[in-house]
Formats: C-alpha cells, structure tokens, sequence
C-alpha cells in the first residue's frame, strides 16, 4: 500500500526532509510497524524515530496510538510531543 | 467559533469584544494571552518560532473546542495561535470564551489552553547564547490536562 508520510519540527530537521511518499511491504500495517520500517533504514532515520516516548504519531490528521492500522493513501506524521500555546 | 493560526499579532480586547457583539446572552467572557519569556530552563531568549502542522492544528483544536463545549456552556470562542518567529514580550495565544456566566467561561478558556498545549501540534524552537534548541515537552503541562479528566458535571452555576 502507498502513503504519505510527514514528519515536523526536530524529526524533520534530523531527518533532513518534511515528508515523502512511500510504497510499504505488506507486513507493515500499523503506525508502529511504519516507525519500525522507517527505523531499520538506520542513520539519522533511526536517531530520529528509535525512542517511541518522545514520538507522537497522527493518521490522517488525528493523533494516532502505534497499533493504529493503515490504509492506502493514508496521510501519517511523526513528530516530537507538541510545545504549542 | 473562530480558530485562527497566522503570523499576524492579535489585539485581546477587540477579539473578546466581538464574542460578546449582537449577542446580549453572554454574560461572561473569559480570555488568556500567552506571551513570548525572555527566560526559559536557565537560558536567555533572544527568539521564538513557532511551528504547526497546517491542517491538523486546525482540526485539533476544534475538536477541543467542541470537548468544551459539551462540558459547559460555551455560546461562542476565539483562538488565535500565531507561528513563525516571536521576540520576548510578543503575544502567542489568545483564547477567548464568552459564557452566560462567569464559571463556566473561565472553567473552558482554561480547559481550551491546557488541551491546546498538550495536543494541538504546534512546536517551539528557541534562540538562546548557547544556540538554538527545540524545546522540550513539559510534564507538568501533561499534568494540567489530565485534571479535566473526567467530564465534570455541565450544569455547574456561576
């Protein structure tokens, strides 16, 4: 399944880019499984997204718990907990 | 209802008078200023940039308008959330809740804030003499948000 994948503030500048668009196996089916795909690419991927407690994740711009599953042409960001107001 | 996330300052007075306007049922209206410190864990703050997830920010936090509004009696509500890069003393937020009475716009302008710190995306990135630094999540803003829980009785009087 194909989805979009964003990522913000700290993650985003780690990781050296915003977003991009992902073809995924079929074994990756949840948000967790997506964070684990992401971090097996190692280097800055895994500094960035290894440490689940400081991650937060949304699917299709709802807040998003790690088992949380996927469906094509999902919209997933990861970024850090949220330092708004 | 109002939500707006921009670069623009906002002026408190005029936003919480037009929640009032043409509408002689609020009897209350209750508003908080968040502002940029110079000071933050031991260092000097020269700037502050504000990031948002356009979009999501939005929805958030009308969703946490809309928690609000089932817990009490909110008749209309402004957010105003600015991003991009802040100096010291400059405005961030305005929350601004006009009520028919005083308990419950103060109840839900606090309710409004501390949902809004912990769950609508916005993040900070800071300007300090040892360099710039992403500022970290607070426990005690996880702390302030979870006293709502759970809904307390609507029919609370002012």
């Amino acid at each position: 399944m194909k989805v979009k994948v964003l990522f913000f503030a700290s993650l985003r500048e780690q990781i050296g880019r915003a977003g991009e668009e992902l073809e995924l196996p079929e074994s990756v089916s949840t948000v967790a499984a997506l964070r684990a795909h992401l971090v097996a690419r190692g280097g800055a991927w895994g500094a960035a997204l290894a440490d689940a407690r400081r991650l937060r994740a949304a699917v299709n711009q709802d807040m998003a718990p790690p088992e949380t599953a996927l469906r094509t042409g999902d919209e997933v960001a990861f970024f850090p907990p949220v330092t708004g107001g | 209802m109002k939500i707006a996330i921009r670069h623009e300052d906002f002026d408190a007075g005029a936003e919480a008078r037009a929640l009032s306007k043409g509408n002689p049922g609020v009897g209350a209206v209750a508003s908080f200023v968040g502002l940029v410190r110079d000071r933050n864990d031991g260092s000097a703050v020269s700037t502050m940039t504000l990031e948002h997830y356009p979009g999501m920010t939005e929805k958030a936090i009308a969703g946490i308008i809309d928690e609000a509004k089932g817990r009490w009696e909110v008749i209309d509500c402004t957010v105003i959330h600015r991003i991009g890069e802040l100096r010291p003393s400059e405005q961030i937020v305005l929350v601004a809740v006009a009520s028919g009475h005083r308990g419950d716009a103060f109840a839900a302008c606090e309710f409004i804030m501390d949902y809004l710190k912990t769950r609508a995306p916005f993040w900070k990135k800071e300007t300090t003499p040892e360099g710039a630094r992403w500022v970290d999540a607070r426990t005690s803003d996880d702390a302030a948000a979870a006293r709502w829980a759970p809904a307390p009785a609507k029919d609370r009087a002012a």
